[in-house]
């Protein structure tokens, strides 16, 4: 018996698994340098205070 | 933000490759299921994503009590870390398993015993982020995720247990079945193989996420103090 054509399911679910996973590691780099930027401005701000 | 450590480096090299390896074993290496053909090998990423997805939740707990006893900040930054990376594991795991479910079970989704769980455990942990944004102070905050942590890691062992208990349709891969589980199948030698690898590498890409979002913990830490300092 000749198994079912479920390659679609497949390609989808490898789809979906990569596209998650590149979502996240592209948030946590955009976190990352908007952290990166906001500590710069308070350091400029916290410098000027003095 | 410190220096990247070698480390982490050596870890993001290794996650690449284990990802690479893992995809490889899964998409060649491993067979084609008899029956179902080629949806099964979803069955790798989904075992390997839940895998890091549970382990994580507990690791969220554990750090959470770590956290009530030391209150010591470093264990709620490991504890959002372990959260949100095995809150996106497990979101992977329930699509695939969805995904999986339309050929072997004709819908997408059934309100079975394990699905339910799988569901409300991941709602448990959205609703955790909802929690920790509406409080502002870092003490307070810390100390009521550490506490929902603990509670909510109680939805881990559950999920994992309730195929073992109920009666469900979820398939078990390892231990008994329930004798109304549909879709299960006999892992030959070499799709056990493309098992463990997928576990294997799925638990350091999990290590090497954790890291990072730990560092991204401190920085915001370090902006919130230094926010708070200005404003002042």
């Amino acid at each position: 018996m000749e198994p079912a054509n479920t390659d679609n399911y497949m390609i989808a679910g490898y789809i979906v698994s990569f596209v998650t996973m590149g979502i996240y590691l592209l948030s946590m780099y955009l976190r990352t340098r908007n952290l990166k930027r906001d500590l710069e401005t308070y350091e400029a701000m916290e410098k000027d205070g003095k | 933000m410190q220096q990247k450590p070698i480390l982490l480096t050596i870890l993001d090299v290794l996650s690449i490759i284990g990802l690479g390896v893992s995809t490889y074993f899964a998409l060649v290496f491993a067979p084609t299921e008899a029956v179902m053909g080629n949806v099964q090998r979803v069955f790798y990423f989904h075992i390997g994503t839940a895998w890091v997805g549970l382990v994580g939740f507990v690791l969220a707990a554990v750090s959470g009590i770590v956290y009530l006893i030391t209150k010591d900040m470093k264990w709620d930054r490991f504890e959002v870390a372990a959260v949100e990376v095995s809150t996106m594991f497990f979101f992977i795991t329930i699509v695939l398993g969805s995904i999986w479910a339309r050929p072997a079970w004709n819908t997408w989704w059934t309100w079975d015993p394990r699905l339910t769980t799988a569901a409300v455990t991941e709602l448990i942990y959205i609703a955790y982020f909802m929690l920790r944004a509406g409080i502002e102070d870092p003490e307070k905050r810390a100390r009521f995720g550490a506490v929902y942590a603990l509670l909510g890691g109680l939805s881990a062992p559950i999920t994992f247990m309730v195929i073992r208990l109920f009666r469900t349709i979820h398939p078990v891969v390892v231990g008994n079945a329930s004798a109304a589980a549909e879709g299960g199948f006999d892992m030959t030698s070499n799709m056990l193989t493309a098992m463990f690898v997928a576990l294997g590498a799925f638990t350091i890409i999990f290590i090497d996420l954790m890291w990072h979002r730990i560092r991204i913990g401190g920085l915001e830490e370090k902006v919130e103090q230094l926010k708070l300092k200005v404003s002042m």
